[in-house]
């Protein structure tokens, strides 16, 4: 019971650290002091405390967007491990509704940005989309893979890995799907290379552009949202990269909130050292990483 | 017994639902009225039939002999016929309510008794079809059903188009008529009769010559890619709740052909249900693709349905792979995920089309880059639309989840876990199946977003309409029925089990699909997705800051002029995904080269044909109609002329009898 609440007010308390920890790694690296690690807080508190701007053209699901997509994101935190502890909520198959979560949230991300009319918003649903259609499989050959090696249909238990850790003979397979989740990741939370959300160029943006009319609350949900995204694929992605344990519930907690942090700190790190792709030129990425992903596949059931 | 003299009884009542309208004047309304009742007399009686029909051990059945030569009338209704004779007797009737709204005979006096005849006869057949359990009894209804959907979608046949799509379809429907007499005299020869009951055992050659011809001919009305070349047209020029039933029910009536033909086959040879998984994944991935590229919101929503019927294919393909290994959780996953798309999207895809009528009645267009920002003008088919849309991109909490869930969860068995040996091939269909869902996505928010978000593309258009509550409430009732399913697919368990049985002998009691899949956490995770959603609406709402300040226009980046016509398009908007799938879909994009300081006005245009259709098999026929009329010199058209023909053959016949070759 204990590791559930604390699972819950990690979901929900933790994930704008992540940002704030990202921004002081890029600052770090570009020579600046940065804001505060708990800016993005901050950001928060101030945007919930502002008025909304809508435009006519809109209708409910200008509205329905933010708050569903933060709902899908919340459930699928829900479903994912942290660590070593269990998640919530375990079945056999919830593998393929976490997945199909993130594409209810596409759904409605996409379709209230083309409520709006702007031509910048259509832009960055259309890149969402057609990006969407070469990660999703990346995503399935990374879980394939997981669920061959682990033997089981169940998040939880996929994620934790047999008893006594993988063996040895899959490792070269886990090696290609960290690679390809990373990029996935990168993807879907809208990080350098694949998008930068720093920029305010519309034409060169894809998650940032599609909320230019969310504002007050409605962005501040949207923000939050992106961020418990980012913290939920991490905490999928950490036990590929990271399967030790110290066995020690005491200890076990903090030694994952800062295997996060230290994600955070790289995806920072990619952010400092890489440029932004061209829009052309994402779509390879994509397809590398769904490559990887299918590599490790084949390597594992050769 | 009972339920089959109620069986016969309903599709007496749907099938010549339209005769009393033809006797009536041709505007007449009370003949549309009569038309409806009927319809409905006979879906209710026979939903009745097969609810009583369901709870018996044993399924009736009828067999009596009859004054053809061949064959006798046998039908029977097993727990197979129910899966399918539901959609039948709902859709259609729901249809028939809609027609009275959205085609009305008033207003349609040059074809409205005709259509109103056809559609009744074409849903009856269809019942007959599913519970004919002889070879010849089938063909008369399956021929029935080809011929009454080809008047029944060829209504406004003063439309060159629609003639043209309804001649595709006729000539489509009959290659496939042709691969399956060829596979019932098949039939005929392996087991001596023309009964469609599991037979002494059949050499696995003959099997599998059988299983090809069913293949194909079935292929052709279910719309396997690449013999889905009818579909298409056909589907975009017939009235929507004519679309409707051939989409959600009659191309089911080609997986049913597949389903009955394997049940009474011996399936022990891996390539069955190999060969089924790459048609399902070639026709899903494709079917979307060009799905997406479309301009035209009926063939959209009809390229859609080929890739509903590509997912539908894999998990019968599983199914069949589970039997040739023996194992019982394909078999129930993949053949219970497949019979339960079936169902599915017979709500969804009919619950679209209307909605298109909906829209067409409306808007007088079918391009979807004309529309725009419908949904101020038709909240209520908006919201219904939206139903729809999430339900056939298979998100959850909505129906088509759980059927593809199902089949997610066999492929992923197929890994081979623990003692049990896999077929990891087969697992590729199920990333093939992530990206088909991905896909779908993309097409459905184009289509939601360009039809009714944003302003109106058109500055002359005038989308005011008068819906009247007889097409609103059979959209309801499917998307009440999307979100049931959706909600609580635990209801259609018991019967996808026992049709699974029925399908599979070799399936024990001891198994079950909620052991491997339990679907009773799809309904604890979808209404907790609901109220999820609800808390955060509430939160939002008590948080005393929240309050719209200004409602104002779009952000332009300062634009002092924006105009509807700077909107995003459904072209632009798939653009990216058709220039990544190029290879298949081949687009044709015609663009005037900005070349001066001073450009003229330039114009775009992109066209997606179907590959199959307008670049392989039209210039073959085209190419036969140039070259072949060199043999028209044997048809003079004398009768004399046909006699010696025949008199030559006799001889070379005799000939040929005589050297004895």
């Amino acid at each position: 019971m204990i590791e559930k609440i604390i699972h819950i007010i990690l979901l929900l308390g933790l994930p704008p650290l992540l940002l704030g920890v990202i921004n002081k790694t890029k600052a770090w690296f570009g020579g600046r002091v940065g804001p505060s690690l708990l800016q993005p807080y901050y950001d928060l508190i101030k945007l919930m405390r502002k008025g909304m701007v809508i435009s006519t053209t809109t209708t409910w699901v200008f509205l329905a967007g933010p708050i569903i997509t933060l709902a899908t994101v919340i459930l699928a935190g829900l479903l994912v491990p942290l660590g070593r502890f269990d998640s919530p909520i375990a079945f056999p198959g919830d593998l393929i509704f976490f997945a199909y979560l993130f594409g209810l949230a596409r759904f409605f991300t996409t379709s209230a940005a083309l409520d709006t009319g702007s031509p910048f918003e259509g832009m960055g649903a259309a890149r969402e989309v057609t990006f969407a259609c070469l990660s999703e499989p990346a995503l399935f050959f990374a879980l394939l893979v997981l669920a061959k090696v682990s033997g089981t249909l169940t998040l939880t238990t996929m994620l934790h890995g047999p008893e006594g850790g993988f063996s040895a003979a899959v490792a070269a397979p886990l090696v290609l799907i960290a690679i390809g989740l990373f990029v996935v990741l990168l993807a879907e939370t809208c990080r350098i290379p694949v998008d930068d959300p720093n920029t305010h160029l519309e034409l060169t943006m894809i998650h940032e552009v599609m909320v230019l009319d969310h504002s007050g609350p409605l962005f501040g949900v949207i923000l939050y949202a992106a961020a418990i995204k980012l913290f939920v694929l991490g905490a999928v992605l950490l036990h590929v990269v990271f399967p030790f344990q110290t066995g020690l519930l005491w200890l076990d907690w903090p030694l994952f909130v800062l295997e996060l942090l230290a994600l955070a700190a790289v995806i920072g790190i990619v952010e400092s050292v890489m440029a932004r792709l061209q829009m052309r030129h994402v779509p390879y990425l994509l397809i590398a990483a769904m490559l990887f992903c299918g590599f490790g596949f084949i390597l594992l059931v050769r | 017994m009972l339920s089959v003299w109620m069986i016969f009884a309903a599709i007496a009542a749907v099938g010549l639902s339209g005769l009393p309208a033809c006797l009536l004047s041709p505007r007449s309304r009370t003949g549309q009225r009569i038309t409806t009742l009927l319809m409905l007399a006979g879906s209710v009686l026979g939903l009745a039939s097969i609810i009583i029909s369901s709870g018996q051990t044993i399924s009736p059945s009828l067999h009596v002999p009859w004054f053809l030569p061949w064959g006798r009338f046998a039908t029977a209704i097993d727990s197979i016929s129910i899966l399918f004779l539901a959609p039948v007797f709902i859709v259609p009737a729901l249809g028939s309510i809609y027609g009275l709204g959205y085609w009305k005979q008033s207003e349609h006096p040059d074809n409205g008794r005709q259509l109103g005849f056809f559609y009744g006869l074409l849903a009856g057949s269809m019942a007959l079809v599913v519970i004919a359990r002889d070879s010849v009894l089938f063909l008369i209804a399956w021929e029935i059903m080809a011929i009454a959907a080809y008047f029944a979608a060829t209504a406004e046949n003063d439309n060159p188009d629609v003639r043209r799509a309804g001649w595709i379809y006729l000539i489509a429907t009959h290659i496939g008529t042709l691969c399956l007499i060829a596979m019932f005299a098949l039939w005929h020869y392996a087991t001596g009769s023309f009964a469609l009951e599991t037979a002494q055992p059949i050499s696995l050659k003959l099997a599998g010559a059988i299983f090809i011809l069913a293949l194909i001919g079935f292929g052709f009305k279910a719309g396997f890619m690449p013999l889905h070349v009818w579909l298409p047209g056909a589907h975009a020029n017939a009235p929507s709740h004519v679309s409707a039933v051939m989409s959600g029910v009659m191309l089911k009536m080609g997986i049913y052909g597949i389903v009955r033909m394997t049940a009474m086959l011996p399936v022990t040879t891996p390539w069955w249900g190999e060969t089924l998984l790459v048609i399902g994944v070639v026709t899903g991935i494709a079917g979307i693709a060009f799905a997406i590229g479309q301009h035209d919101l009926k063939r959209l929503l009809a390229y859609s349905s080929i890739e509903n019927i590509g997912i539908i294919g894999i998990g019968l393909g599983l199914a069949l792979l589970g039997r040739s290994q023996n194992r019982p959780d394909w078999i129930l996953l993949g053949l219970g995920g497949s019979l339960l798309h079936v169902w599915n999207h017979s709500l969804f895809k009919s619950l679209l089309f209307f909605n298109a009528g909906a829209i067409i009645h409306a808007a007088h267009t079918r391009e979807i880059d004309r529309l725009g920002g419908l949904a101020k003008q038709m909240p209520q088919v908006m919201i219904l639309f939206a139903i729809g849309a999430v339900a056939i991109c298979a998100l959850p909490p909505l129906n088509g989840f759980a059927s593809e869930w199902l089949i997610y969860v066999g492929l992923f068995h197929t890994l081979g876990f623990g003692d049990n040996a896999g077929f990891p091939a087969a697992a590729l269909a199920a990333v093939a199946l992530a990206m088909i869902g991905a896909m779908a996505v993309a097409c459905f928010v184009k289509l939601l977003g360009t039809v009714f978000l944003g302003s109106p593309r058109c500055e002359s258009a005038d989308y005011t309409s008068d819906l009247s509550a007889s097409m609103i409430i059979p959209m309801a009732a499917l998307a009440a029925g999307c979100a049931g399913i959706g909600l609580f697919p635990m209801i259609t368990i018991g019967l996808l089990e026992k049709a699974a049985r029925t399908w599979a002998v070799q399936l024990d009691s001891t198994t079950s699909i909620v052991t491997v899949a339990p679907l009773r956490w799809i309904t604890a995770l979808g209404l907790a997705l609901i109220l999820l959603v609800g808390a955060i609406i509430l939160a939002l709402k008590t948080l005393p800051q929240t309050r719209i300040i200004r409602n104002s226009c779009t952000w332009d980046c300062g634009y002092a002029l924006p105009t509807p016509r700077i909107q995003y398009t459904g072209s632009s908007f798939a653009h990216m995904l058709v220039n990544l799938s190029h290879f298949i879909l081949w687009p044709k994009i015609y663009w005037l080269a900005i070349r001066s300081i001073f450009p003229g006005p330039a114009r775009f245009k992109s066209i997606v044909p179907d590959t199959v259709l307008d670049r392989l098999a039209l210039p073959v026929f085209d190419a036969a109609a140039r070259y072949l009329p060199a043999i028209r010199i044997l048809q003079q058209g004398q009768t004399h002329l046909y006699v010696l023909y025949i008199v030559i053959i006799v001889i070379v016949l005799l000939i040929w009898g005589a050297i004895g070759i």
